[in-house]
């Protein structure tokens, strides 16, 4: 079952077609865990690193031992935004996830709420911006 | 240790607890003992998230069992699995032969009237 447990962006207009190119790159994050599995890849990392590349967007995936998935879509024109601060805001979100997983009252499978999660994202996205 | 007795402590209480305060038919129809799993299931949930963040990615099913035998239990008790069978074909038996949640409870003859009815996920 795929739908997302949460799901932002900004600038809020066009929002359809980012949910869309979400979607379609689960596909992408389904194809690159399978390859690990029949150990064509020896990859022993959450993150993905970039699933593809369009002519206007850049998406990057990761992937919890608890088989949760993360998507991000960057502008291309961001060229300042390296590997490494894609890396830590996975692993900020990952973070925030667990933070969600062990409040007693979130129920697994619901969409997330929780205030903390949201300012954590909008801290990240207003970074990049 | 002193908070490890608290914790069996509470835990006898929540069993004691919801049985007390079961409906009608509730304890002979399962229910209970299917509340009792899910808080289980739920409490186990979040220790994994929180427990697997930081390892590496699991390469097959194996690797996940290992992670659960060893590095899970260890955490949560302190102890690693005994004995771990399988057929090969999805089904897995995990042996404890000393479970740290009954040993204090298994070591008397004060409660073997409700022993049955601990369960644990």
């Amino acid at each position: 079952m795929n739908y997302p447990l949460y799901i932002r962006s900004a600038p809020t207009e066009n929002e359809l077609k980012f949910h869309y190119m979400v979607h379609t790159s689960l596909d992408v994050v389904d194809e690159k865990i399978s390859a690990m599995g029949k150990a064509l890849v020896d990859q022993r990392e959450l993150y993905l690193g970039l699933l593809y590349p369009t002519e206007d967007y850049k998406v990057y995936g990761y992937v919890t031992n608890s088989k949760v998935k993360f998507v991000m879509v960057v502008d291309s024109s961001n060229t300042a935004l390296r590997d490494n601060e894609i890396r830590s805001m996975f692993r900020k979100l990952h973070n925030s996830y667990t933070d969600v997983m062990c409040n007693p009252f979130y129920n697994p499978g619901d969409r997330i709420q929780s205030r903390a999660f949201d300012s954590m994202v909008t801290s990240m996205m207003i970074q990049v911006c | 240790m002193a908070d490890e007795a608290l914790f069996l402590l509470l835990h006898n209480e929540m069993v004691s607890g919801l049985y007390k305060s079961a409906e009608q038919g509730e304890v002979e129809n399962g229910r209970c003992i299917t509340k009792l799993e899910n808080m289980g299931f739920r409490v186990g949930q979040g220790l994994i998230e929180r427990f697997t963040k930081d390892t590496a990615r699991f390469k097959d099913e194996l690797d996940i069992m290992k992670f659960i035998c060893k590095d899970f239990w260890t955490t949560v008790f302190k102890k690693q699995i005994d004995n771990l069978r399988t057929n090969h074909q999805g089904i897995y038996v995990l042996q404890d032969n000393k479970f740290r949640l009954l040993t204090q409870m298994s070591a008397g003859k004060q409660y073997l009237e409700h022993a049955s009815k601990v369960n644990f996920r």
